[in-house]
């Protein structure tokens, strides 16, 4: 296959990027969109070139490193996957196909096609936890029984593996989808009551703060993300919000 | 080597050394400080608890969130001796069964610890909001591993891994929210420093900036994983490497069994040269998947050409070669001992796809039987064999959905419909920094967790067990065993950066990286570590003979002067870049290569995932010799990895009879 890549390539944070070509040819199908660009660096590394960089890591789809825009859309245009999944059988012979970086305020551009994420860290740690400390004699884990629907609806939301794409995908670059999963793991859970007030008004304040945008509940969201996160766990979100606002 | 293992009966160890060892009083914690190197499971559940108990701790990973670290990727699940099942669990099973399944080559009394705590870390988790699969009564629900003859894994779906980690991560942002731990992300380790003797700090370089830096801390832990990417391909993740564990070496610490390493059976196979990483298919799936080729070669080799489809194959013509050969564990018998017999079909003939290298995983009959059972609980009277299948294909995916949707976007196959192609890789290192009873390893004050050090799995591990010892050693073990050292160190105060020992660290960094930009520019980084990577899996990888390894020793010898007078690393040292990332860890990976070579052709027997073609029995099984070879090897660092001296660790087994292992 021969393509045509055009790909966003920036210095560093305080340079201007731009758009440049690369021509490909010899890529495979069974290729994955990550071992493509490989071979496009080991193209630019032997001809003196300085490769394109991009996050990337375990190239099974759940670290969450990976991080391309593909024609315009976070992971490119299959479903249900990450960049590093996405294979190059998806692409015809001849196709241009644009790489940018994910693009948000809160995301903002290190080098290349790699993005600063450390926000969604920060988000996180206003509240994304259970204030449990290691001590080896809390209960047995099955002293509280806990509804299988239940269970499985916070793994689902749970699975989150906080790439970005979600942000990537919003007109409005929020990061309500994301903030839900978790927000929506622990209310689903018992162990996650005690806390719920504080937890989602904090990580909600920390959200607003990092300068992610609001949700206008569009759901392109949902279409992108990689693990298939619902956007009930936004409604979720909401109803938890409200109620914790108006506790006080 | 004096493991310090506490006196007294195996089952009392760990409770009266925890009641014997120094406690530092909490006003004293808050003087102390604690760098965390790698923060996956082992070393962000130690950041937490550390953290948690008062010390101030400083986290590195490279990654740029600590939720990136690969026990992400860990699939099928967690051990733990709860006895939920009521199938005749307990402690000391579990500690027979890894003693054995690592075949009597680890330390009992650090297992037998690592199964008694490992009841714990299911209360922990699932307090802390871990979402663990559950049966309809909102009870736990468990699964099979290979090696054992009970239920005692603890899931998550096909992302076991990912709950764990996002569990000692949140664990993490609640101390770093209190600001008791700092988190020092996209950074790595270059080296570690020493001041008399012991371990007080490391020299790092931030990864965007690539300004190199110095942190003091009165003890360092070392929990960054495994070795397994020293094969270039292996489901580890791309930037898992040993630079860290390989830095505490020359500096010290003993590396322990280099050449015991897992090689896992059901990966999907290799499909081209461009290949960047292997990607694990759960072992749980051999719960429900056979595993079979077909059993004449000429049906092989029209398979392979693509004149013949394997649900055309009868049943009778198929081989389920693991269920012949091992009637009592079946397609559930240790990693090792399938990977072995993988490689002997397709060596001799059966392999199935394009390259011969691939056996099937077959759901076939799964589906049938969950389908029938599906039926008959919703009471749906002489179903069709169509709606069997619908109904078992619905219980399969509800079990392994995730993993057959993955399998499906690499392979463009629908494994519902056709069986799974598999294969071995590298998957995990059981060898790592030699450590004590504490945790610590030979540098004082230098400690190591998780897949990292040596001391649980002996010569192979079993499945689920290893986010079983990441948690245990970062949650209840180095926690208790670093207070006794740091015990020591209350009046001593902060320790400053600007000593000469941090000096020296630093020069040495920077005297490094500046030969690595100095290649004369022949070859990239990728070049060498494919070339390493084949020499390892050729010579060093399911099966090693002794002429092979000498050769492996010398070809890496020379592989690593070539790599130094020619790698081409474009771009500056001074601003991201990742060849340059790339670069120090191969030159790592080129050094141990070589002692893990050598530490293969030391071991004159065959165990576990070390096996010697010399070493076997006639019917081609691993020829242990508990004689010459019960011990550990720990080598010391002497500057060349073939002047390394070897140093040994006898075991002592007072609680378990040796045995022949056998899964037959």
């Amino acid at each position: 296959m021969k393509l045509n890549l055009k790909i966003w390539r920036q210095k560093d944070a305080k340079s201007q990027g731009q758009i440049v070509d690369y021509p490909i040819k010899g890529i495979e199908g069974d290729m994955s969109f990550l071992e493509m660009m490989d071979v496009l660096n080991e193209e630019l590394i032997n001809k003196g070139d300085e490769p394109v960089q991009f996050d990337h890591d375990c190239r099974e789809g759940i670290c969450g490193s990976c991080s391309l825009q593909i024609n315009g859309e976070p992971h490119g245009p299959d479903r249900l996957v990450t960049t590093c999944q996405l294979h190059m059988r998806k692409f015809n012979d001849g196709d241009t196909i644009v790489i940018e970086p994910f693009r948000a305020t809160a995301f903002p551009v290190i080098t290349d096609l790699i993005v600063d994420r450390s926000s969604f860290d920060r988000i996180q740690q206003a509240g994304g936890y259970i204030s449990v400390n290691t001590s080896g004699n809390t209960v047995d884990a099955n002293a509280i029984p806990i509804n299988k629907h239940d269970a499985d609806e916070a793994m689902d939301a749970a699975t989150c593996i906080g790439c970005g794409a979600c942000v990537a995908a919003c007109k409005n670059a929020s990061a309500m989808l994301f903030t839900s999963a978790k927000v929506s793991q622990f209310a689903l859970l018992p162990q996650g009551q005690v806390e719920a007030v504080d937890r989602v008004q904090n990580m909600v304040r920390q959200m607003d703060l990092e300068g992610f945008g609001n949700c206008t509940n569009t759901g392109a969201c949902e279409v992108e993300c990689p693990k298939g996160i619902s956007l009930e766990n936004i409604a979720r979100l909401n109803r938890e919000y409200l109620s914790a606002t108006t506790k006080g | 080597m004096d493991s310090k293992v506490p006196k007294g009966p195996l089952a009392a160890k760990w409770t009266q050394h925890k009641n014997d060892i120094n406690l530092v009083n909490p006003a004293n914690k808050r003087n102390i400080d604690i760098i965390v190197v790698g923060t996956g499971l082992a070393g962000g559940s130690a950041a937490a608890t550390l953290a948690e108990l008062g010390y101030n701790v400083k986290t590195f990973c490279y990654q740029d969130s600590p939720r990136r670290a690969h026990s992400i990727a860990a699939q099928g699940g967690i051990n733990a001796a709860k006895n939920y099942q009521g199938d005749g669990d307990s402690a000391y099973r579990l500690f027979y069964d890894t003693i054995k399944g690592g075949d009597y080559r680890s330390r009992e009394a650090n297992v037998y610890r690592l199964a008694e705590e490992s009841a714990n870390i299911i209360d922990q988790c699932v307090a802390q909001g871990v979402p663990f699969a559950r049966e309809y009564g909102g009870l736990l629900d468990n699964r099979s591993f290979g090696g054992v003859l009970v239920s005692r894994t603890f899931y998550a779906k096909g992302q076991t891994g990912q709950q764990l980690l996002l569990g000692a991560y949140s664990a993490m942002n609640r101390q770093i929210n209190r600001g008791k731990i700092q988190s020092f992300n996209r950074h790595e380790m270059m080296d570690m420093v020493l001041v008399d003797g012991k371990a007080r700090g490391i020299i790092a370089r931030d990864l965007v900036s690539g300004k190199i830096e110095r942190h003091s801390a009165h003890a360092v832990v070392l929990a960054t994983g495994g070795y397994g990417n020293v094969f270039f391909l292996s489901t580890n993740a791309m930037g898992s490497n040993v630079m860290a564990a390989w830095r505490a070496h020359r500096r010290g610490a003993f590396f322990a069994n280099p050449c015991f390493t897992q090689i896992h059976p059901t990966c999907i196979p290799v499909s081209g040269d461009h290949q960047s990483k292997l990607t694990l298919m759960s072992e749980s799936l051999r719960n429900d998947g056979r595993i079979w080729v077909p059993k004449r070669m000429d049906d092989a080799i029209a398979i392979r050409e693509g004149k013949l489809k394997p649900i055309q194959l009868k049943e009778e013509d198929r081989d389920y070669y693991l269920e012949r050969r091992y009637p009592a564990f079946g397609n559930l018998v240790p990693r090792d001992v399938a990977s072995r017999a993988a490689k002997e079909r397709c060596d001799a003939g059966f392999g199935v796809n394009k390259t011969g290298e691939a056996v099937y995983l077959d759901f076939a009959s799964a589906i049938q039987r969950y389908g029938a059972e599906e039926a008959l609980t919703h009471g749906i009277k002489n179903p069709d064999e169509k709606e069997i299948t619908r109904l078992g294909k619905g219980v399969i995916e509800a079990k392994y959905g995730n993993l057959f949707q993955m399998y499906e976007k690499i392979v463009d196959e629908n494994p519902y419909e056709t069986p799974m192609m598999i294969y071995p890789a590298v998957h995990y290192t059981m060898g790592g920094l030699w450590v004590d009873y504490n945790l610590q390893t030979t540098i004082e004050g230098c400690y190591c967790a998780g897949e990292a050090n040596f001391s649980d799995h002996g010569a192979n591990r079993l499945g689920a067990s290893a986010l079983m010892q990441g948690l245990a050693d970062g949650y209840f073990v180095l926690p208790y065993t670093i207070g006794d050292y740091l015990s020591k160190d209350i009046r001593t105060g902060a320790i400053p950066t600007d000593l000469p020992e941090f000096d020296d660290a630093e020069k040495t960094v920077q005297d490094r990286l500046d030969k690595l930009m100095a290649g004369s520019g022949q070859n990239s980084v990728d070049f060498y570590h494919k070339k390493l990577g084949k020499i390892m899996w050729d010579k060093c990888g399911m099966a090693r003979n002794a002429k092979d390894l000498q050769d492996a020793i010398d070809e890496i010898s020379a592989l690593r002067t070539d790599f130094w007078a020619n790698v081409k690393i474009p771009g500056k040292a001074d601003g991201m870049n990742q060849e340059l990332e790339k670069a120090g860890r191969v030159a790592d990976f080129l050094e141990l290569g070589e002692l893990f070579a050598k530490d293969a052709l030391t071991r004159n027997e065959s165990c576990g995932g070390h096996f010697r073609e010399e070493y076997q029995t006639p019917e081609g099984e691993a020829l242990r010799d508990d004689e010459n070879f019960k011990f550990v090897s720990a080598w010391e660092y002497k500057g060349e990895p073939k002047d390394a001296v070897l140093h040994k660790e006898e075991l002592k087994y007072e609680n378990i009879e040796l045995k022949t292992r056998s899964y037959k």
